[in-house]
């Protein structure tokens, strides 16, 4: 979970709310490349999510493994879900609603590795 | 204003920024609810009060998200109500945390008005209100 993917996840998902909070600002809805460029930061996301799934099938559980699945079904389904709203939404809102979401990965992925931190064993 | 121009006024409440805070709404109703279940059933004796707590916010937070959702006049009216009630709720909470932690020996999303969460629960309200206040039916 401490990995070079967290960090990049984190780095992109950053960079990406930049952009998409700019669009916002400068009244724009969410392009077609935005979309995608939030399906690729979903892929990411998810490979993170499948390699601390593999982990948690190798010995060091968290002590808290209940909130840490939680925890990674609501980080692998955000930006999907933020993704649906926003082409539901092509206006400004639609680009704030993806840096939204954006913003929270990191949090999210921050999260994740405080509670993988602290394992059972 | 900016979203006239692409959204009627009398556009659903779900719509526009509407949107935006369906979606933190969403977020607070799943995280404090989620929250609120792990507390409850691994701790509760520790701190009964805030764990309580920590589910009414969760349901508040959820029912504001479905009347956000819904719309028209009855989802107005419940999200209206929610977002009041989440206000009073933060502020109050805020301020006995902030004051005496006694009665709070474990944190809510309320605790410290939503300190934990970036302050986000205290400025959500005021956004939600705004904006419901925005979408009332003109006569």
């Amino acid at each position: 979970m401490n990995g070079p993917l967290s960090v990049v996840t984190i780095v992109a998902a950053l960079v990406l709310a930049a952009w998409y909070l700019l669009r916002s600002a400068l009244n724009r809805a969410p392009s077609r490349l935005d979309l995608l460029a939030s399906l690729v930061l979903s892929a990411v996301v998810a490979v993170l999510v499948v390699i601390a799934v593999v982990g948690l099938f190798d010995g060091s559980r968290p002590s808290d493994t209940a909130t840490f699945a939680g925890y990674l079904i609501t980080t692998i389904a955000f930006v999907p879900v933020a993704a649906y709203l926003a082409r539901l939404e092509p206006t400004r809102w639609g680009s704030l609603i993806l840096g939204v979401a954006c913003l929270v990965i990191p949090v999210l992925v921050l999260r994740l590795q405080q509670i993988a931190s602290v394992t059972g064993a | 204003m900016p979203e006239a121009s692409t959204r009627p006024q009398d556009a659903a409440l779900g719509t526009g920024l509407g949107r935006v805070l369906l979606l933190v709404y969403g977020v607070f109703a799943l995280s404090a609810s989620a929250r609120a279940l792990v507390q409850i059933t691994t701790k509760f004796g520790e701190a009964p009060l805030a764990y309580l707590l920590s589910a009414f916010a969760g349901l508040v937070y959820i029912s504001a998200t479905v009347g956000l959702a819904i719309g028209g006049a009855r989802g107005r009216m419940i999200a209206l109500i929610s977002c009041s009630i989440e206000l009073i709720g933060v502020l109050a909470v805020g301020i006995l945390t902030t004051a005496d932690a006694g009665d709070f020996p474990d944190d809510t999303v309320w605790s410290h008005f939503g300190s934990g969460y970036g302050y986000v629960p205290l400025v959500l309200p005021f956004i939600g209100l705004w904006w419901i206040w925005r979408h009332r039916p003109r006569a």
